[in-house]
């Protein structure tokens, strides 16, 4: 079969929620140990046994994406890990204070950038995003210069003036909602903008993200439970990032549900676990929740099993574990198998970034630090500082 | 003349329908009901939350972000407590993005004692509000002053925390708020849900108007020139009253109605104190780590060669709860002749 028939028939059985036929798994030899069990959707309200759930695509000999998008997810992907590695690297070398962020998860944060509708208002997207998602931010075009003086705390920071940690980012004409430490508090802010967008019309949705130990948080339970209100319910696709850790504190010792995603099915939401290592996957089953959730003006939530590849942040050591997948390596491999991209000209792609990220690095290491004085600024919304407080 | 309850109402209404107030909501809030204290009958915008007070903020904050202008309320302040990671955020979301968010919200919860609502419906929330910055937070005592509030808090752009002293929701105003009728029973009738069915019913609104009341005005509630009490919520008519009994000891008191705790007016604070060299700062909220202390502690800081006597605080005591008893509650927080033995003490105070 032609690959361009081969993709339209698996794109088609993606929108069927079915599996094409002649789809066989191509390698066999792949770590499978932590990669994701295959996507499933569920038509809620009633759980469905495993057994049953349908995957959109699995492996097969073509890629169900066109080159174009492909060898843009891989850019961006690429592009993102080297941020990171060099946000690493400027912590290690005294050039901050505390890295956290999500190499490992480029698979799944990518595609997730590419398929929101970026702007400000309640016609666009809105964003509520956790400390993991440099990768989709640079997917939705930002610059990586502004996450590199966020972590040196520059005054030029342009997401907190040099207020915040690494990663918590906040952009205003983006709808990109600020990143607080806080676990799990942008589940209960999510529902409030997607009130305001389904009052407003449109297709405006509500995207919250974060991971999977902060599920047991009362913050989750209140996103399914306002968003799933009879006759209310609200356009907020959840997502939930499964690295299987909450800092050293593994999935299987806290958590009693085998999937995160069967907890949406008790409120009739449709739900589904997805491969977060897998960018085509990811993007396939992303694409069909924001289908659904524009259009229908419904929640979807989405668990995507994920990599942590660089531990939990620079509070234990920020250094590559061995034995998780890595998403980019794996993807290398694929695009190359199938005469997307060489090797070569991936790892061309690679060190152009690396020196790019070690530019804007030098750059940024030469950036004033804010003044002291400016702790008074942005007390208020438009207002000067507090008038009973003695300013010195 | 309106009680602050329908004084509430009545703003809420001016609010919803001039200031761009787009949700007012929390546990019992919209129809039938309108509120436990009954503050948001009749109102367009209302609806019913689920009984979730984390919930209910998050949808505040979310509104807010998506630029609606929420109200929500917690049925009472004691159930606040587990939103105060939130209400964190809230105060600090323009300041942690660096300018680029607000959050125009405003949260009302019903506060302190008085109703004998023992150990869960007496809490107060002054002192915990003033500790998280970003917020502005007010507390009327008036039914004048709370529609007042109430307007500025919906004008303005950063979170607002609304205080509403229970025990003074049922108290009918001694200034009238423009445009009410003159008659107690024609507002009734006119803004009261009545009893049984409701589903018919529509308020009538009067035609109220604004009343020039700002977040941050102090309010001169009674002139004098011996001995200066502070006081907000609650307390403030115990305060009138217990500089009454003074008088006729002879004693002048100057009383003052703070209204809004934060950001407060020094001006008129340090104006009266100067003038007095006495004062007295009186709350219902416990003790240590009290509001009031901050305030005895600017008077010392920047008063103290103009004082005649230590500033003073009287204030709830330090216990965990205030009991069901009438006399475990009178005993926890201060009551008209604990006001007035503290003002004869400090006015008559000599080194
Ligand atoms: C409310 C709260 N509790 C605890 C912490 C400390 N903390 C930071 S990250 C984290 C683990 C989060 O795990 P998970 O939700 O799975 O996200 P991941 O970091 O694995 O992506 C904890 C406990 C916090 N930031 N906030
Ligand atoms: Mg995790």
């Amino acid at each position: 079969m032609a690959r361009d028939a081969k993709k339209l028939e698996v794109v088609k059985a993606a929108k069927q929620g079915k599996k094409p036929a002649a789809a066989k798994p191509r390698r066999t030899s792949r770590p499978e140990a932590k990669v994701a069990q295959p996507a499933a959707v569920t038509a809620a309200p009633k759980p469905q046994p495993v057994s049953a759930f349908k995957p959109i695509i699995t492996r097969s000999d073509e890629l169900p994406l066109d080159r174009a998008l492909l060898l843009r997810i891989h850019d961006t992907m690429v592009k993102a890990r080297c941020l990171e590695e060099r946000l690493i690297a400027m912590y290690k070398s005294g050039h901050g204070y505390f890295w956290i962020g999500g190499p490992g998860e480029e698979a799944f944060n990518v595609p997730l950038g590419l398929l929101i509708k970026k702007g400000e208002g309640p016609a666009f997207d809105y964003l509520h995003f956790h400390y993991r998602q440099s990768a989709t931010f640079l997917a939705l075009g930002e610059e990586p210069l502004g996450a590199i003086r966020q972590m040196k705390n520059t005054a030029s920071d342009p997401y907190s003036g040099g207020r915040n940690f690494a990663g918590h980012f906040s952009k205003r004409e983006w709808n990109l909602c600020p990143v607080s430490s806080p676990i799990e508090v942008q589940y209960a802010m999510a529902p409030g903008t997607a009130h305001v967008q389904k009052r407003f019309g449109g297709d405006g949705i509500t995207i919250v993200t974060g991971g999977d130990a902060g599920t047991a948080e009362g913050d989750f339970a209140s996103c399914l439970v306002w968003s799933s209100r009879p006759g209310q319910e609200l356009p907020v696709l959840i997502l939930v990032t499964n690295n299987r850790w909450g800092i050293s504190t593994p999935y299987g010792q806290v958590q009693g549900v085998e999937r995160l995603s069967d907890r949406g099915a008790a409120f009739g939401m449709r739900t589904k676990t997805i491969d977060g290592n897998d960018p085509i996957s990811s993007y396939l089953e992303l694409k069909e929740a924001f289908e659904y959730v524009r259009t229908e003006r419904k929640p979807y939530l989405v668990e995507a099993n994920v990599s942590r590849l660089f531990g939990h942040s620079s509070a234990s050591g920020a250094n590559l574990i061995k034995g998780e997948p890595d998403c980019l390596e794996l993807f290398e491999e694929k695009l190359a198998a199938h005469g997307v991209l060489s090797r070569a000209d991936a790892k061309a792609l690679r060190a152009r970034y690396v020196e790019e990220m070690a530019e804007l690095a030098r750059q940024a290491k030469e950036e004033p630090l804010p003044d002291g004085s400016t702790i008074w600024e942005h007390v208020y919304f438009g207002e000067g500082p507090p008038d009973p407080l003695p300013k010195g | 003349m309106a009680n602050m309850a329908q004084a509430l109402r009545m703003a809420l209404h001016y609010a919803e329908e001039k200031l761009g107030v787009t949700d007012i909501f929390g546990e019992d809030v919209g129809p039938p009901l309108g509120g436990v204290f009954t503050c948001t009958q009749g109102l367009r915008t209302t609806w019913n939350s689920p009984l979730d007070e984390r919930g209910i903020i998050g949808m505040a904050m979310g509104i807010a972000l998506a630029g609606g202008r929420p109200i929500a309320e917690i049925q009472f302040c004691d159930y606040i407590y587990n939103t105060v990671d939130l209400l964190k955020l809230a105060g600090n979301t323009c300041w942690a993005s660096n300018g680029q968010w607000n959050l125009p919200m405003v949260v009302m919860t019903p506060v302190g004692s008085g109703i004998r609502g023992s150990i869960y419906h007496s809490h107060s929330f002054d002192a915990s509000a003033t500790h998280i910055p970003g917020w502005k937070i007010v507390m009327p005592s008036t039914p004048l002053d709370a529609y007042g509030l109430m307007l500025a808090a919906c004008k303005e752009q950063n979170p607002v925390m609304f205080l509403i002293p229970k025990a003074l929701m049922r108290i009918k105003g001694e200034e009238p708020i423009p445009g009410e009728p003159g008659e107690d029973k024609a507002l009734s009738r006119l803004i009261d849900a009545p009893l049984g069915d409701r589903s018919q019913w529509k308020a009538q609104w009067p035609d109220t108007g604004e009343v020039g009341i700002d977040i941050g005005q102090a309010k001169v509630v009674r002139e004098g020139r011996q001995v200066t009490v502070v006081s907000y919520g609650r307390t403030m008519p115990l305060c009138r009253s217990a500089a009454e009994v003074l008088a006729g000891e002879g004693v002048d008191a100057e009383v003052l109605d703070l209204r809004t705790l934060w950001p407060y007016d020094w001006a008129t604070l340090k104006a009266s104190i100067e003038k007095t060299g006495r004062v007295l700062f009186v709350n219902e909220d416990t003790e240590v780590t009290n509001f009031g202390e901050h305030l005895v502690r600017r008077t010392t800081d920047e008063l103290f060669y103009q004082l005649l006597a230590p500033p003073k605080l009287l204030a709830g005591k330090f216990v965990p709860g205030i009991g069901l008893a009438d006399t475990l509650e009178t005993a926890s927080v201060p009551q008209e002749h604990d006001v007035v033995q503290a003002l004869r003490e400090l006015a008559t105070q000599a080194p």
